[in-house]
């Protein structure tokens, strides 16, 4: 048997880009369905799961869809927002937790969430280095975002502009960064928390400058009106926020009004939660609610019919390809007649030439196996964040 | 070594026939057989081989009746008994030539012969001067060294019997001679009995014997 093998391994050697051909295509037919069939199981599975920990979701009139994989994945465009306001009315409700979302704004390409301390109760996330966010302008880093920022305790982290063409837009901030939270293999590794009013001053809502009020202040002073002080563009913006300069942060108008992106809601119990379902179910409601679970059994039944379609295509296309290396095979059996009448004619029995035969095809088709385990291996490791890409995408 | 009597063969589609009433090669000859294209001669090779089967008529060699083998015994008698050497050397591309010496070994899984094979690779290397050759293709030679492996592969068993049909027919006259001379060489060394096929009549002066193809009954039977 080692003769046969080995004569087979050297002819497929010899032929390496003929024996590379055939392995790629094999392994592709193998590894397309397998792939599809545990990347998509695997990840709507963790998908699922991140659903069914999320009982209920507030959010502005829109699509439900948007909304829960903006608040609960981070990685689509945020949602369009509510008034933050609504928070303190399920909380008033006592019907439920109301745990508000701020998204939109990025570090480097990380999500920033600013939210409400309940979250990282609600998500059992952990701190591993340093602590909690305790005031204003500290920010919590996700496992990944710490090791993408190359970040910890101690550090600061700087949000992204909204736009560089917008001279007038708001100003990057720097975050100072106290805590980083233990790996959860949820996108909470991906995210830099931060707390509300943080996030507002990000996005622009609130800001922090100098006290116009104090003498050295009046070079930037355009005209005083008794307690009313117009400031002209000279005056200077604080782009960190700190223990020092926190007072000087402020907010115009009402915080009832200002936005959330979403708000997860905790039912009390199963009862709250369909009191609150009804209360926000009505068509022309500033507030929209959406049970996670069922909008992500939706979106994956869409996909599962999807896959199947696929998957009949991959057959086809697999069959085809089957078809077409058979035929490459047989055809190189003719091609290579000389050869084996040169081995039956020195004494091969027709039984050893067929094996040398067949034990290339063994090969072929064990190294298209093991290069299709490898590969749907590394699809199984890879395959949330690729599938989570393929849908927000 | 060869013993043919009686010998009547036919393609099975017909249009070919040879007749041979009586052939006796003794153990240790050399003969050359020559003949007109078409006349036999590699067929003749092929009987005395067991690769082909006469309708009618015995043969024998080294005292083996070839008929009273089984397909699988026969086989396993050719490889070890009977070294075959081809006009077009056929070593197979993908080998190289040490492995091409060896293919006897890896296609007769039962074949034990004395001696370590890799070292009478070597040996046989070393005598038909291409040893520092043997970890080379068949496409890195030139065509005098691919059929210096051809022989070396024919030899690899030590087999009594070596049929040579046609092994200088592709090479240039300087390479003739020289192969020609290192076959006869071998096979005086090996202690075994040659059989070549031939066209070229210049030759034939170093063969004990010359069998024409025209002294047998051979051709279009209608």
């Amino acid at each position: 048997m080692n003769h046969v093998l080995y004569l087979a391994w050297r002819y497929l050697v010899f032929n390496r880009w003929k024996t590379g051909i055939l392995i790629a295509a094999i392994t592709v037919i193998l590894f397309l369905p397998l792939a599809l069939e545990l990347v998509l199981d695997r990840s709507s599975e963790r998908l699922r799961a991140r659903a069914i920990e999320t009982p209920l979701l507030l959010g502005a009139p829109g699509s439900p869809l948007e909304l829960v994989l903006g608040a609960l994945y981070f990685d689509s465009e945020p949602p369009a927002t509510l008034e933050y306001g609504v928070t303190a009315d399920v909380t008033a409700s006592g019907l439920a937790t109301a745990i508000p979302l701020h998204l939109g704004h990025r570090v480097a390409g990380q999500p920033v969430v600013g939210t409400s301390p309940d979250y990282f109760t609600f998500r059992q996330l952990r701190i591993a280095a340093g602590r909690p966010a305790a005031i204003s302008g500290e920010a919590v880093l996700g496992a990944a975002a710490a090791q993408a920022l190359q970040a910890g305790p101690g550090d600061g982290v700087v949000t992204a502009p909204e736009t560089v063409f917008d001279v007038t837009g708001t100003y990057p901030i720097r975050l100072n960064v106290v805590g980083v939270l233990a790996p959860t293999g949820t996108p909470d590794d991906q995210a830099v928390f931060v707390d509300m009013r943080t996030a507002w001053i990000i996005g622009g809502i609130g800001h922090g400058h100098e006290d116009l009020g104090q003498p050295e202040a009046s070079g930037s002073v355009l005209k005083r009106d008794g307690e009313n002080i117009v400031a002209n563009a000279a005056v200077a913006q604080y782009r960190e926020i700190t223990a020092e300069n926190l007072g000087e942060f402020h907010f115009h108008g009402d915080i009832a009004t200002f936005p959330a992106s979403a708000i997860i809601t905790v039912p009390v119990d199963q009862k709250s939660g369909v009191l609150l379902e009804g209360r926000y179910q009505e068509p022309d409601a500033p507030v929209r609610i959406a049970r996670p679970v069922a909008v992500m059994d939706e979106l994956l039944a869409t996909v599962f019919t999807v896959r199947q379609y696929v998957l009949a295509a991959v057959a086809l296309v697999g069959l085809a390809t089957l078809a077409t290396i058979a035929l490459v095979f047989l055809l190189s059996i003719r091609l290579r007649r000389a050869e084996i009448t040169t081995m039956t004619r020195i004494g091969a029995a027709p039984g050893r030439v067929a094996a040398i035969l067949g034990a290339e095809i063994l090969l072929v088709l064990v190294a298209s196996l093991m290069l299709a385990g490898l590969l749907t291996a590394l699809a199984t490791a890879w395959g949330d964040e690729l599938f989570r890409w393929i849908l927000l995408a | 070594m060869i013993s043919i009597r009686q010998l009547d063969f036919r393609y099975p589609r017909g249009g070919f026939r040879l007749q041979v009433s009586a052939l006796e090669v003794r153990a240790g000859e050399r003969v050359a057989v020559v003949g007109a294209s078409g006349s036999g001669k590699t067929t003749l090779l092929d009987l005395i081989a067991g690769i082909r089967n006469p309708r009618a008529g015995a043969i024998t060699v080294a005292g083996n009746l070839l008929a009273d083998f089984s397909d699988a015994s026969l086989r396993d008698f050719r490889i070890c008994q009977i070294g075959l050497i081809f006009q077009a050397f056929e070593l197979l591309e993908y080998l190289t030539v040490r492995d091409n010496i060896l293919l006897p070994y890896r296609l007769g899984p039962t074949l034990q012969r004395p001696g370590d094979p890799d070292t009478r690779v070597e040996k046989l290397a070393a005598e038909t001067g291409i040893a520092a050759r043997l970890d080379r293709l068949p496409e890195q030679l030139s065509q005098g060294e691919r059929q210096r492996a051809a022989i070396c592969r024919a030899l690899i068993t030590a087999p009594g019997l070596i049929l040579a049909d046609e092994p200088t027919g592709n090479l240039d006259p300087e390479n003739k001679q020289r192969v020609l001379a290192l076959l006869l060489e071998q096979v005086a060394n090996h202690g075994a009995t040659l059989v070549m096929v031939t066209h070229d009549h210049d030759l034939l002066k170093p063969f004990d014997r010359v069998l024409d193809m025209r002294d047998f009954h051979a051709g279009d039977p209608t």
